[in-house]
This record gives structure tokens, sequence and C-alpha cells, in this order.
């Protein structure tokens, strides 16, 4: 039933939100390292797909599988304990702490998982270099542009080195050059640590950067047609 | 692309001899597709006899002869011409992918999955072209972003026609 | 409005453009507060309701004067005066005579009449005396008197209960009172003829001491509510922000916008003005069923005094345009968004220490004064409060900004509590600064009440542990007090009886040379147990007789020995007027076996010597004119044994006065003080921890998106409830710390005031323990709805 070697994998996933279907029936697979974009119209159930994915929410039936763990079958704690441990995130906006520096953002996943703070901020540090925003570490996300900001936010999805990285629309809110910019950050950093990236966008020019990609329309997700 | 105003405008920083020029339209704009150096001559040919080149040197050598072309003050005059008028867009009135979709419609085969199909091919594609540009220098990352920005334009079209097929097919059946 | 509003506009270019843009500015503004969509009615009525709970208290206090006057009104002209000249007797005139008791705890007012004839007058409240045997009752006494509860004090008032005293008649509906009337009340009991009720008593006017107390109390319970008032104005003020910057897009300028935002804090304070009064009517119905330490009062009672009620109809809508107006003085309204300039400017300490200084100066300056005397100038001590307390409320936002901008690292929710607090501290230290109001101002009156009690408490000596209930037998006749004693001894409950009858002694024979009177002493006869508890005896058994000595140093032993001396013969009838025995002498030998003793004080704190002599050594009939009292022990078992004490008693006789020993006695007046600041304190405390919990909230709906974010990350729930109560409990702790810094201030200078230099800290900690349970509530309420903001909606954006 699951495909070999599959890392995340998902059966017929249905999530309503009120009478409203958002998935209806929705299959998806994923393979370590592998960077799949999620496309369809808005509305389509995107979201609701990377939601369930990543165990924030839980569909109304189907199974979400994590290696050899079931998903849909955890508690809500065991869930954000996993969510803390292997999956990384980056959204579309108002994801930082305005309140924190970036490099006190970057640390934040890891300080979560256990990590002491000077070993966290090391870290983080290195991972702002990386991302080419180690000259924001001191400031506080408002003080930063809207680049800076996306790009410390790909710096913490990756800081705690995720098996899964689940990205929503990351450069739904960035002009295009800023936007190409971290993607193509993001997909080095992902293939670099062998991290596999969910990619959900609606943007042609950004699921390029993907490997394959699905397309969910009406609640139901579709593998490209003769993929490569 | 006018050939001979690109040629015209490399001249200006200076004078040059024809394989020279064949070289550096290769380098800045002949990614894929170098240029002939008979097309180099033919061309020449064409703006001397304008009056907007002249030969600055001829070289004599052991090989063929070797002329050295330089730009007249009617060549300076053209190029800045040409490069202030604007270009005239492509209309892109005449699709074939349009002409598929109508015609599926009509025969009653199922649309979206042309559609499906031909998002399949053109992401492949923009991949190739992102992966070229990601390893590319600065001209390659411009002519490919070029490229994949046609190409987003027509996944745009597609997706905003999968989302009407309903009525267009309506609309051809009538 | 909208009539209003165009004719505004129209005036624009008219002979006063100022007002005029003045005018339809606060219309739009009006408008925003009614059509600005589910979140404009949310915003106007959270501020409503604030302002109207403020409102709701701002009116009781005003009512204060009114329920007071209203109170001693009647309390006034129900008096029976007892005149220096007796009354004669008429057709008109009746005999009165007090017949109060007390029921568990409550105090029961009551009194025994006689008319005199048909035309006797009737007391406040009362349509038509009862006859005999007949009693009218308090609507409240008559609910008891018809409850199981009052089964006891059924047995005791054993009148039939014809009717009830109207409202007039009484201190406030909760009062239990009764008029009984007897044909039994003669002259030689306690009673005294009245031809009618009512007297003039010169209010007594108040201890200075007492009014500086009543003074800061009333500044230190109504700052909090004015702050809670200004905070209430300012609810949802980001959004409100976000919505004049659509404004200012569209062209209006920044005066226009500040006066927009004017006008809907105008409307929310009228809304709230108009809710404060509706709910104030709601609550003063219901007020007569609230008895708060024995005050409570009729819904006529709490009325405002128009003065006060036009000054709260004013003050707070200018309030609320003037905190509005000073709120956005940090910020910056662009068309594009909010700028909150405040942010990067740090605070300035220099001119915000100078007012607790000059407050601390003020209270000086008003020199001392004493429970005696001195005057108060209620300006300096009001003025002087305000400001000790203003200054730690304007210190509070710079201190924590100073305190929180020291803190680094830490765990992870201190963490993100801490840099929360250093990038905008503004909200938690004014959220807190009530609390900082209440808790210094409490903390100051707590120091005060303290270091003054003693003069407001007397400690009466008596000693509750070897007695209960003291009892004055209204009898002369031994065989009378021997057979009341018995009857109290067989009372259900009472352990024992202290019974004494004493009468007097004087040395037989004429006055002699440098007397002005023949030397006289005390004669005490009781058993040997209840004459040890009032002299120490030692051994005793029947037939023994003590020459007891003062200790207290009264009297001297010299003179005591002139009569009460081993072997003396004492003559038992003199007639106090002439010195001769009054009919044949009746003398008795004191026996030379009679040994002297100390005296000892008895349970009610008296000290008692001369001779004591038991039963079987001095007949007691032979004592002239003798008194009896009986000290009753009753068993701390029984819980109602003063109760059958009292039953007994006023089986015996219903005007026997039964005393219950304690050995404090508060002074009335003070502890009414300390009822009404309690009852105050405590209303206070709960509207800050309302208008806490709507900004703690706030603050968190605001946050919805981010809360979703961390929780996608995994993290855990005890992270952000953590980094919540932190949140709260650092500006808090900082709020309990200048609290405690300007309550000790300002303490200690009204102590000074009144002249005291001892002062119990102790008092500080139940209002540090009050703050922080405070916090503590406040956290635990927002857990919730932190729980649910905590689920996955926020990302949603589809």
């Amino acid at each position: 039933m699951i495909p070999a070697g599959s890392l995340l994998h998902a059966v017929a996933l249905h999530k309503a939100y009120g009478r409203t279907p958002a998935l209806d029936g929705a299959d998806f697979s994923l393979h370590p390292g592998e960077v799949v974009a999620v496309m369809g119209p808005s509305g389509s159930g995107k979201s609701t797909l990377l939601h369930c994915l990543a165990g924030i929410i839980a569909p109304d039936s189907g199974t979400v599988r994590y290696g050899d763990r079931e998903l849909t079958a955890m508690s809500d704690a065991e869930r954000s304990a996993l969510r803390r441990a292997d999956f990384g995130f980056v959204f579309q906006f108002g994801q930082l702490v305005p309140e924190l520096t970036a490099l006190e953002n970057v640390a934040l996943p890891l300080r979560l998982n256990g990590t002491r703070r000077r070993d966290a901020e090391r870290q983080a540090r290195e991972w702002l270099e990386r991302l080419e925003v180690d000259t924001v570490a001191d400031r506080r996300p408002g003080e930063v542009s809207g680049g800076q900001g996306q790009r410390v936010a790909v710096a913490r999805a990756l800081a705690g080195r995720p098996r899964v990285v689940f990205a929503d629309e990351p450069t739904g809110a960035l002009d295009s050059l800023n936007g190409e910019r971290v993607m193509s950050l993001l997909t080095d950093a992902a293939r670099d640590t062998r991290a596999a990236v969910v990619l959900v966008t609606h943007e042609a020019r950004v699921a390029a950067y993907s490997d394959r990609e699905v397309v969910v329309r009406d609640g139901i997700a579709r593998e490209g047609v003769a993929a490569v | 692309m006018s050939i001979g105003h690109t040629l015209l405008g490399l001249l200006e920083s200076g004078p040059r001899h024809g394989y020279d020029l064949k070289r550096a339209f290769d380098e800045h704009f002949g990614h894929d597709r170098p240029l002939h150096y008979g097309q180099v001559y033919s061309t020449m040919s064409r703006l001397l006899k304008n009056g907007l080149v002249e030969v600055d040197a001829v070289e004599a050598g052991a090989g063929p002869e070797r002329k050295r072309y330089a730009i007249t003050d009617a060549g300076v005059t053209d190029v800045a011409q040409w490069l202030a008028r604007a270009e005239k867009p492509e209309p892109y009135l005449q699709s074939t992918l349009y002409t598929k979709v109508v015609l599926a419609l009509m025969t009653r085969r199922d649309a979206a999955e042309l559609l499906d199909t031909q998002r399949t091919e053109h992401l492949r594609l923009m991949r190739g072209l992102t992966e070229r540009k990601r390893t590319g220098d600065l001209a390659d990352q411009l002519i490919c972003d070029h490229a994949l920005f046609h190409l987003e334009a027509d996944l745009r079209w597609l997706e905003l026609t999968a989302a009407r097929l309903d009525k267009l097919a309506e609309a051809v059946r009538a | 409005m909208s009539a209003h509003e165009e004719r505004a506009a129209n005036q624009g270019s008219g002979p006063d453009p100022g007002r005029a843009s003045w005018a339809r500015d606060l219309a739009m503004g009006l408008r925003f507060a009614v059509g600005g969509g589910r979140e404009g009615w949310i915003r106007t009525a959270l501020t409503a309701v604030g302002v109207g709970l403020g409102v709701v208290l701002l009116l009781g206090a005003a009512s204060i004067p009114h329920i007071l006057e209203s109170r001693q009104a009647r309390g006034d002209a129900r008096v029976a005066v007892n005149g220096d000249r007796p009354v004669k007797r008429s057709s008109a005139t009746l005999r009165y005579a007090d017949a109060g008791t007390s029921f568990h705890g409550d105090p029961v007012r009551g009194a025994l009449l006689r008319p005199d004839g048909p035309d006797a007058p009737a007391p406040p409240g009362v349509h038509e005396l009862p006859h005999h045997g007949e009693m009218v009752v308090s609507p409240a006494l008559k609910e008891l008197l018809a409850s199981p509860e009052g089964t006891l004090l059924r047995e005791r008032l054993r009148f039939k209960a014809v009717g009830t005293i109207a409202e007039p008649g009484l201190a406030g509906p909760g009062e239990l009172a009764y008029y009984a009337v007897s044909d039994r009340l003669a002259g030689e009991d306690g009673s005294f003829r009245i031809a009618g009720f009512g007297s003039r008593i010169p209010p007594r006017e108040l201890p200075p001491t007492l009014l500086v107390l009543i003074i800061v109390a009333c500044v230190v319970l109504l700052m909090p509510v004015a702050l809670f008032i200004a905070t209430a104005v300012r609810f949802g003020g980001e959004r409100r922000d976000r919505r004049l910057a659509a404004l200012r897009l569209i062209g209006a300028d920044r005066r226009t916008v500040r006066r927009t935002a004017a006008g809907e804090a105008l409307f929310g304070a009228v809304c709230g003005l108009l809710l404060g009064t509706v709910l104030f009517l709601a609550v003063r119905q219901g007020i007569g069923s609230v008895t708060v330490w024995d005050v409570n009062a009729f819904p006529g009672d709490v009325t405002p005094s128009p003065a006060l009620a036009a000054l709260v109809a004013v003050a707070v809508p200018l309030c609320a345009v003037g905190v509005t107006l000073v709120a956005l003085r940090g910020v910056v309204i662009e068309p594009l968004g909010v700028v909150r300039s405040g942010a990067g400017r740090r605070r300035r300490v220099w001119w915000r220490l100078p007012l607790p200084v000059a407050g601390i100066a003020l209270l000086l300056a008003n020199g001392q004064v004493g429970t005696g005397g001195g005057t108060v100038d209620p300006y300096l001590i009001a003025g002087g409060a305000v400001l000790v307390l203003l200054g730690a409320v304007t210190l509070l936002p710079w201190a924590v900004e100073a305190v929180v901008g020291r803190f680094r690292g830490g765990p992870v929710p201190w963490q993100l509590a801490t840099r929360r607090l250093q990038l905008s501290s503004g909200p938690a230290a004014r959220a807190v600064s009530g609390i900082t109001v209440a808790v210094a101002g409490a903390i100051a009156l707590q120091l005060f009440f303290s270091a003054i009690q003693g003069d407001f408490m007397k400690v009466t000596g008596q000693d509750p542990h070897r007695a209960q209930q003291d009892v004055t037998l209204p009898s002369h006749d031994v065989a009378t007090i021997r057979e009341m004693v018995a009857r109290f001894r067989t009372t259900k409950g009472v352990r024992g009886v202290i019974a004494t009858i004493e009468s007097t002694a004087s040395r037989p024979g004429p006055v002699r040379r440098g007397e002005d009177f023949p030397p006289s002493t005390q004669v005490t006869v009781g058993d040997c147990a209840s004459l040890g508890e009032l002299a120490h005896t030692g051994p005793c058994k029947d037939g023994d007789v003590f020459v007891v000595k003062d200790s207290t140093g009264m009297v001297d032993t010299g003179y005591l020995f002139k009569t009460a001396r081993p072997g003396a013969r004492v003559l038992l009838n003199q007639d106090i007027r002439t010195g001769k025995p009054d009919g044949a002498p009746r003398t008795w030998t004191v026996p030379r076996t009679a040994r002297v003793v100390g005296s000892r004080k008895d349970p009610s704190g008296q000290t008692a010597f001369g001779i004591f002599a038991t039963p079987g050594a001095l007949d007691t009939a032979a004592l002239a004119d003798p008194r009896a009292r009986a000290m009753v022990r009753t068993d701390p078992a029984v819980a109602d044994a003063a109760e059958y004490v009292r039953n007994t008693a006023a089986r015996i006789d219903p005007l026997m006065d039964v005393r219950t020993l304690q050995n404090l006695e508060r002074d009335k007046q003070f502890g009414s003080v300390r009822t009404g600041l309690l009852v105050a304190s405590t209303a206070t405390l709960a509207l800050i921890a309302a208008g806490m919990l709507v900004t703690t909230l706030e603050q968190l709906r605001e946050r919805r998106r981010l809360l979703s974010v961390l929780v996608a990350f995994g993290t855990r729930r005890a992270t952000l409830g953590w980094s919540v109560l932190w949140q709260t409990a650092v500006p808090v702790a900082l709020g309990l710390a200048l609290a405690l810094a300007a309550g000790a201030g300002l303490g200690l200078a009204l102590l000074r005031t009144a002249g005291k230099d001892i002062f119990d800290w102790s008092v500080i900690w139940p209002m540090v323990g009050g703050g922080a349970g405070l916090v503590a509530v406040v956290t635990l309420l927002s857990l919730p709805p932190l729980w649910r903001l905590m689920r996955p909606d926020g990302l949603r954006t589809e």
C-alpha cells in the first residue's frame, strides 16, 4: 500500500470546515529529500492539505503516515512533539515573533526542543549566515525588509535540521526577485540537509523550484500527469 | 531581433574585426544560437553600403584579409534611434493551445486532461530553465527569467481556462 | 445626527470654521463608533461596559453622603430622650424602656412601651401602638422569627407580632427591631416617660485622625476607578488606530483624525454613562438585600448628591476625550499605517519623581493632629495623597521599562515575556497601575490603621476565658436573687455561674474628727468558687471570711482596715444620706480567723475589695439593699449557649441586661470606616481584575496568527501559558514593589501627621498577597481563551 521509501504518505484525506469541504479524498506521498510543489487555485484546499500532512490539524477521515508512525492516531501532544523534532515551517507572513531578534527567532525551535541557549544561538547564527541575513541578526522583525524577514523564517525552519519543511506560500508576500532568492536559498539548503520540502504555492515560477508537482483541485490532489 | 542594430551597437565602443564582433555577440546574446560568420559578413556589407560603418583598417596577413570596422556618425544616430524606439509588443493572438482546447471540447474529449498535460510540460521546461538560472551567470538568469515569465503567463492562462472550461464548453457547443 | 453633521459641514467656510470642523469630526467619530461594523460595536460595547462599571462605583460613592444623612435622620427621629426633667404624665405620654438584645451576634433593637393614654405617641414607622403583650417588628425580624433559625429568639420575645415597622422607623431594611407594649413597666425598672420620639442631637464631629482616614480612603478607592475608566476608554485602541489610518488614506488630516478618535471615545463614554446609570438604578433596587457588615440601606437612601452626580456626568466624557487625545500623542497615524513614536523614546524619570515628593511634602505641611485636636486641611491631605499615588502611577511605566530593559536570556517563556515587555511595556504598565494605586493606598491606610487603632480600640480588661456573659440581676431581694441564680445554673449550655450579692458595711458609731462620713467598705457574699474568681482566697470552705486588700492601689489598706479588719464590728444597714442606721442597727463582727488576702480582677475586668464572706459566715438576709451580679460561664461545645442564657434572662425579666464579655471593644465610628474601606476596596479590586482581563484577552487576540504559527512549530501550551503568566507577573511584581514604596511613604507621612511613630509592617503582606492573587486569577481566567486561540484556525488565509 505505502510506496516504498515514502517518508510521508496520506490516503483519502477528508476535511470540512462547517459544511464547506476543503479536502475531499486527497492522496499524497513524499519521499525523503524531494521537493514537492502543491499547486492549485485559491480555495482548492492546498493549505488544508499541508496542515493535515504536518499534523497541525486532524483530518475528518483518512490517514497520514510519517515513516512508520500514524499521525492521525497520535495525540495532540505527540504531534506537537513530532513537529518540534522533525518538521520545519515557513508561512507567508506574520510568523516571526515580533519582540524577539532575528537570531532569537531562529534559535526558538532549537530552544523549544531543549537545546541550551548558547548552543541554539550559535547554530542560529550559522543559519543566518547561510541565508545571507547575518547582518540583521540583532534586529527585530519589524526592522528588517520583507525579503530578509522571510529568509530569517527559512533559517528558522531549517535550524532544527528537520526531515520535512512545510512551506505555505513562502514567497507570497515578496516581490519576484526576493521571492526567487528565498526559493533558491530554501531549496539549496533543503537539498544540502536532505530535508524534504512540501511547498504550497499558486505561482508556477515558485513551483519550478520543485522536483515534481501535485495539483489540488476541488479538494482532490493529483500527481502531475506524465511526471518526469 | 535586429542583428544589424546589435552589431552596430557593439561597434560603438570601438572598432573591431568581424571575428571579434561575432565573439562579442555570441558572448552576450547568442546563448542558444551562435552567429554564423557569414551572417556577420553579409550584415557588415549592408551596413557599409548604407554608410553606417566604415572600414577602419585592413590587415593583410597569412590568412584571409581582415577588415576592421568602425561606426560612422550616421551609424551612431541609427543605434540611438533604434534604442529609443519602443518594440512592438507581441499580440499573442494566435494560440495553438487555444485551438486544441476548443477542438477537444467540440469533439467531447477531455480538455482538462489536455491542460494538465500541458502544465506538466510547461513546468518541466520551467524546471530546466530554473536549474540553468541557478547555475548560470547574471546574463543566464535574465534570459531564463524572460522565458520563465512568458511560460508563467501561459500557465496562468491555463489555470484561468481550466477554471472556465464548463462555460467555454457551453459556448463552443452552442 | 446626519443633519447635524451636514450643517456642521456646510459651516466649514462660515464664521467659525474651527468649531464647525470639530463638530464634523466628532460626528464622524460617533458614526465610526456606531457604524464601524462588528469590531466597532465590540469596541464601543467594551468601553461602555468598562465605563459603566466605573460609573456605578462613582455614583455609589456619590450616594454615600445621602445614605449616611438619611440613616442619621431616621436614627434621630426614633430616639427616646430621657431628659433631665421628668415628663408629666398625660394621655399623650408613654413609658419607654430599652429592651435591646442580640441574636447570633446581630444586634436586635428593641423597646418596651406602656402608653399612658389613648393619645400616646407611636414611634416612627409604627402606625398604631399595639396592645399589651403584642409587638410590631421590622420586616427582617419578622422573617427571622418565622424561620427555623429564629426559634430561640421567638422564645425570648414572647410577644405576639401584630404589625411591621415601616421604612421611616428603620435604619436599613435589614435591621432587626421591635417595639413591644407591656403594662408591667413601672418607675423602678429603668423605664422613663416621654411625650414623643426624636431628638436633634448635633452630629458628633469626626475626630481629625478619622477625617484624614476618610479623605485618604476616598482618594485611594476612587483613583483606581478613574484609572479603570481611562483604561476602558483605550480598549481596542490598536484596531481603532488602523481604522483611522484608513481615514487618512482618503484625505483626512492628523487633526481631523484625532477629533474623530475623540468623537468615538466620547460616544463610548456617554454610552457607558447611560449604561452605568441604568446599572446603578438596577443595583439600587436590590441594595436592600445586601448587608455588608451591619450596614445596609433602602433604595431611596442610595441617591447620589446632585452636585457629585453632575460632576460624574461631566467629568467622565471629558476624561474619555482627554485620555484619547493623550494616548494619541505618542502615535502618528499615517495613511499607510500607524507609527508609535513612543517606542523609540526612552521614558524619563525627571518629571515623574517630583510628584510623590511634592505629595509627601504637602502631607507633612499639614502639621500634626492628634485624636483630641489639631486641624485637618482636607485639601492638603487629599492633594498630598493624590500626588503620592499619582507619582506611583507615573513612575510605574518608567520603572517597568528601566527594569525590564535589563533582562537578558532565561528560559523560552521568560524570554518571550520579557522581550515583549521590552518592546512595549506601556499597556502592561497601564493595566497594572490600578493595582499599584489600590495596593499603595491600602498599605498606607493599613499602616495608618494599625497605628491609630489603639485610639479607637479599648482594652476592656475583660477575660472571656473565665466567663462569657455578665448579668446584672434586677432584684434586691435575696430570695429572688438566689432563685434567679439557680435558673441560670440550670440553663442549657451553662457550666457555671459566678454569683455574688453585694452590699455595704460601715463602722458603727458617730463620725470622728477629721472624717466627713463614717468609713465604709464593700461586703461581698458568695460561695467559695465565686469568691475565688474575685480574690486570691487560697483554700476556702463554707463559713470562711476574707479581708481583701485592693491591689490596684486605689484604696489605701489603712482606710480599708478601719472597717474590714479581722475582729472588727461593722454596721450593715447604714443610711448613706444620714450616716445613721436605717432602723434598728444590724451589726456583724468580722471573725478573728478572717484571712487578709489580695484582690483579683474578675472576668468582667473589675476589682472588688473589702469583706468577702461565704453564706455560712454571713446571712445575706441581714444585708441592706443587696445588689446581685452573675457572670455566666458557658460551654463552648454548646453553640447557642449565649442565646439560652439570654432567653433565661428574658424569662426572668425582659429588661434584664446581658452583656457579652470581650477583651477588646472597637469604637463604632472607627469600625464603620474600616468596614466601608473593606467593601469598597473589594469592589475596586474586582473592577481592576476585570479591566486587566480584557486587556490581556485583547493582546492575545491581536496575536492570534502568531500563536497559531507557534503551535504549528510544536510549541507546548505550557510554554505559552508561562509566558503569559510572566508577562503579567513581571509588571505586577514591579507594580507591587512600587506600591510598597509609595504605600509605606504615604502611610508614614500620614502617621507623622497623626503624631504616631509605631508601624506594624505585617499589615503589608495581605495587600501584596491580594495583588498577587489578582494576577493569578487574571492569568488563570485568560488561559482558556489562550488555549482556544492556540488552535490552528489562525493559520487559515484561504
